[in-house]
C-alpha cells in the first residue's frame, strides 16, 4: 500500500487542455460525418452510371455519369411533381409569413389578457402528429373541395410552419426597439407607415430567413403531401410513391433532387438563422 | 403660436397612479423644464404631451387646438429620446430629412434644411455615416438635428443628455440653449439634474410622486421654494432644516435661538436655510464642525447644530478645522419656513 497508481499522477494544466481539444474534435467530425457521408454517397450514387450503383466494388467516387439524374429529370411525372413542390412551398412562405409575422408583431408589441396562453397554443399546434390528423383532414378537404390541390395542401404546411414563423418574428420584432417606431410616429408616419419605413427594413433579413426556413419545411414534408394529394403530387410524395418500385439508381436521383435545394437555400440564409436562434433562445 | 395647456390630465397604469391631476401652461417659445426624481412622472407626461400614452382624463392643447385623442403626427411636434432613436438603417442625411420627406418636401428644401441643421448641430461632415459608425455624442446630436430639422411648434427632449460624459454634456448644454433660443419651438425638456434645469429653464416645473409641486423661474424655485420637496431637491447641498417651537404670536425659537417669524398657529414649523446663507458671527446657531470640505472658491463644512447634520458654505478665507465650535448667523431676508403637516412653505 505505498505508491499511488501511475495514472493519478499530476498532469500539466497543457496536457487536460489538449484532452479536451481532442474530445472536441473527435465530437465534431463524427457530428459532421453524421451529417456528411449519407449527402456524399447521396451524390457519388447519384453521378455513377446504374451498373456502378449496383455493382461491387465501390470506388467512393463519382464518374459523372449523368446517365441516371437524365433519366430521373425526363421520368413522367417529374417535372410536373417538381413544380407543385414549388407551388405548395411558396405558398406556405407567403402564407406562414402573412399570418405569422403580424402575430409575431402583436405579440412582442401589445400586451393583451391572454397573450401567455396564445404563445403556449402556438407552439402547442406541433404537439398533435399529423398522422393523426390526416384523416380527419382529407375527409373535411374533400368536403370543401380542397382535396388534391396546391392551396389545400398549402394550409397543412402552413400549419407546420407558423409556430415556427411566429416565435421568429415575435423575436426579430422584440429585437427593434420601439423607441425607432415612436420615433417615426413624431416624425409624421402613422403605425404602417413606420413599420414599413423602419421596422421592415431592419428585420428584412431576419424575415427572408424565415421564409425561407417555411419553404424548407414544406418542401421536405411528405406525410400530409402523401396523404392529401393524388394527381398533384409534390415531389416528395411522387418519390415515396413511385421510387418504392424504381430501381436504386432512380432512388438516388430522387434522394438528391430533394436534398439540394433544401441544402441551398439554408446554406444561403445560414448567417441569419443562426442570429435568429440566437435571439430566439433568448 | 404653441402654447401648451394642459388642464387635469393624470395617468395610470393598471392600479398605479402615475400622474394626478397635472395642470400646466407653458407659454409659446418658452424653454420649460420638468425636474424630478426618477420615477416621478416625468417621461410619462411628456409622453401624453407627445401622443404616444393616452392620458386616463384631462385634456391636452396645443396652439389652440385640442390634441389629446390625435395621435403623434398630427400634433406638430418633434421629440428627441433618451437613447435617441437614431435609425441604424439610414444615414445620418436620411435621418434628419425622414420627418422632411414624410411631410413630402421638395427635394431642394430638404437639402436646404438638412444642411443647415446638420451646420447648426456640427455635423456636417458625418452626413453620410450609419448611426452605427457614430459616438454616443454625435448620434445625440442627430437626434437634436432630425428635430430641429421639422421645425415643430412643440420640441420635446426627454433628458438628451443624460448619456454624455461630464465634459460633453457641459458644451452640448450650452448649444442646446443658444440653438432653440434662435428657434420658433416651444420647448419641454425633461431632467433629473438639477443644474441642467436652473441653466437651461425659462420656467421649471419641480414634480414629485406624479404632481406638480412648483411651477416658478429658476431663481424662485431656489429662492423661495414652494414646499419642503424642493428645497431639499434643488440646491448642493440642500437647504438645512431644524424644528421650530413656538414661543409666542410671530416669535419661534429654534435651535436656541429666539427668531421673527410667521405668524402661524401652529405650535411647531420647520425653519429652513440655505448653507450659503450663513454667515460667521455672534448670537448664531451652535454648530460643531465635523466635517470639512474645500471646494476652491468656497468651503463646505457639515456641522451639528441640535444634534442633527447642518451644512453651511463659507468662504475659503475662514480656517475651519473639524471639531471647531463655530456660531453661525442665517441671513434674516434668507430664512424660510415651512409647516410640518402640509410640508407647504407659509
Ligand atoms: N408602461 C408602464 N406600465 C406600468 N407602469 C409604468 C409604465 N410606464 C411608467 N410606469 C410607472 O410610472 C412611474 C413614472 O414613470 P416615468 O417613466 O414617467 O418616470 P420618470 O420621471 O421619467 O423617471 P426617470 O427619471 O427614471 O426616467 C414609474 O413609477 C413607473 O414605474
Ligand atoms: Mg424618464
Amino acid at each position: 500500500m505505498s505508491t499511488l497508481a501511475p495514472t493519478d499522477e499530476p498532469r500539466a494544466v497543457g496536457d487536460t487542455r489538449r484532452a479536451g481539444r481532442w474530445v472536441f474534435i473527435t465530437a465534431t467530425v463524427m457530428l459532421m460525418a453524421w451529417v456528411l457521408v449519407p449527402i456524399y454517397l447521396l451524390f457519388v450514387n447519384t453521378l455513377s452510371s446504374p451498373s456502378e450503383v449496383s455493382g461491387f466494388p465501390k470506388t467512393g467516387l463519382p464518374s459523372f455519369d449523368f446517365a441516371s439524374v437524365e433519366f430521373f429529370l425526363s421520368f413522367s411525372g417529374v417535372a410536373r411533381a417538381l413544380w407543385n413542390s414549388v407551388v405548395v412551398a411558396v405558398l406556405t412562405m407567403v402564407l406562414s409569413i402573412g399570418i405569422g409575422a403580424p402575430a409575431g408583431y402583436a405579440l412582442s408589441r401589445f400586451d393583451f389578457p391572454g397573450k401567455e396562453v396564445f404563445r403556449m397554443v402556438v407552439v402547442m399546434t406541433r404537439a398533435f402528429p399529423l398522422p393523426l390528423l390526416a384523416l380527419p383532414l382529407a375527409v373535411m378537404f374533400i368536403r370543401v373541395g380542397l382535396d388534391d390541390t396546391a392551396l389545400g395542401l398549402a394550409f397543412v404546411h402552413t400549419v407546420l410552419a407558423l409556430p415556427f414563423a411566429v416565435l421568429i418574428t415575435f423575436s426579430l420584432f422584440s429585437g427593434i426597439p420601439i423607441e425607432l417606431e415612436e420615433a417615426a410616429w413624431t416624425l409624421g408616419c402613422n403605425r404602417l407607415q413606420a413599420f414599413i419605413k423602419v421596422v421592415m427594413p431592419l428585420i428584412l433579413p431576419g424575415l427572408v430567413a424565415s421564409a425561407v426556413f417555411a419553404f424548407t419545411i414544406s418542401w421536405n414534408e411528405v406525410f400530409a403531401a402523401a396523404v392529401l394529394t393524388i394527381e398533384n403530387r409534390t415531389l416528395t410524395a411522387f418519390l415515396v410513391q413511385s421510387l418504392n418500385v424504381s430501381p436504386l439508381h432512380l432512388k438516388f436521383a430522387g434522394g438528391t433532387a430533394l436534398v439540394v435545394p433544401a441544402l441551398i437555400f439554408i446554406f444561403a440564409v445560414r448567417k441569419y438563422l443562426f442570429a435568429m436562434w440566437g435571439i430566439a433562445n433568448r | 403660436m404653441a402654447e401648451i395647456i394642459i388642464k387635469q390630465v393624470a395617468k395610470s397604469f393598471g392600479t398605479f397612479q402615475a400622474l394626478h391631476s397635472i395642470d400646466m401652461t407653458i407659454r409659446d417659445r418658452e424653454f420649460m423644464v420638468l425636474l424630478g426624481a426618477s420615477g416621478c412622472g416625468k417621461t410619462t407626461l411628456l409622453r401624453i404631451i407627445a401622443g404616444l400614452e393616452t392620458p386616463s382624463q384631462g385634456e391636452v392643447w396645443i396652439g389652440g387646438r385640442r390634441v389629446d385623442h390625435l395621435p403623434p403626427r398630427e400634433r406638430g411636434i418633434a421629440m428627441v429620446f433618451q437613447n435617441y432613436a437614431v435609425f441604424p438603417h439610414l444615414t445620418v442625411f436620411e435621418n434628419i430629412a425622414f420627418g422632411l420627406r414624410m411631410k413630402k418636401l421638395p427635394q431642394q428644401e430638404i437639402d436646404k434644411r438638412v444642411n443647415r441643421t446638420a451646420e447648426l448641430m456640427h455635423i456636417e461632415q458625418l452626413l453620410k455615416r450609419y448611426s452605427g459608425q457614430l459616438s454616443g455624442g454625435q448620434r445625440q446630436r442627430v437626434a437634436v438635428a432630425r428635430a430641429l430639422a421639422m421645425e415643430p411648434d412643440v420640441i420635446l427632449m426627454d433628458e438628451p443628455l443624460s448619456n454624455l460624459d461630464a465634459l460633453l454634456r457641459l458644451e452640448m448644454r450650452a448649444e442646446l440653449k443658444g440653438v432653440l433660443a434662435e428657434s420658433k419651438s416651444t420647448a419641454i425638456y425633461v431632467t433629473h439634474d438639477q443644474v441642467e434645469a436652473m441653466s437651461l429653464a425659462d420656467r421649471i416645473s419641480v414634480m414629485n410622486g406624479g404632481k406638480i409641486v412648483q411651477n416658478a423661474s429658476p431663481v424662485e424655485i431656489y429662492r423661495d421654494p414652494a414646499a419642503r420637496f424642493v428645497g431639499s431637491f434643488i440646491g448642493n447641498p440642500p437647504m438645512n432644516f431644524i424644528k421650530a417651537n413656538r414661543q409666542d404670536i410671530g416669535r419661534w425659537r429654534v435651535a436656541g435661538l429666539d427668531l421673527y417669524g410667521p405668524s402661524h398657529g401652529a405650535s411647531s414649523l420647520e425653519f429652513a436655510i440655505r448653507p450659503e446663507d450663513l454667515t460667521i458671527g455672534e448670537g448664531g446657531f451652535i454648530a460643531t464642525a465635523r466635517v470639512v470640505e474645500p471646494l476652491g472658491a468656497h468651503t463646505l463644512v457639515t456641522c451639528e447644530v441640535d444634534g442633527k447634520p447642518f451644512r453651511a458654505v463659507l468662504d475659503s478665507d475662514l480656517k475651519v478645522a473639524p471639531g471647531d465650535v463655530l456660531t453661525l448667523i442665517p441671513k434674516p431676508d434668507r430664512i424660510r419656513w415651512f409647516d410640518p403637516e402640509t410640508l407647504l412653505a407659509v
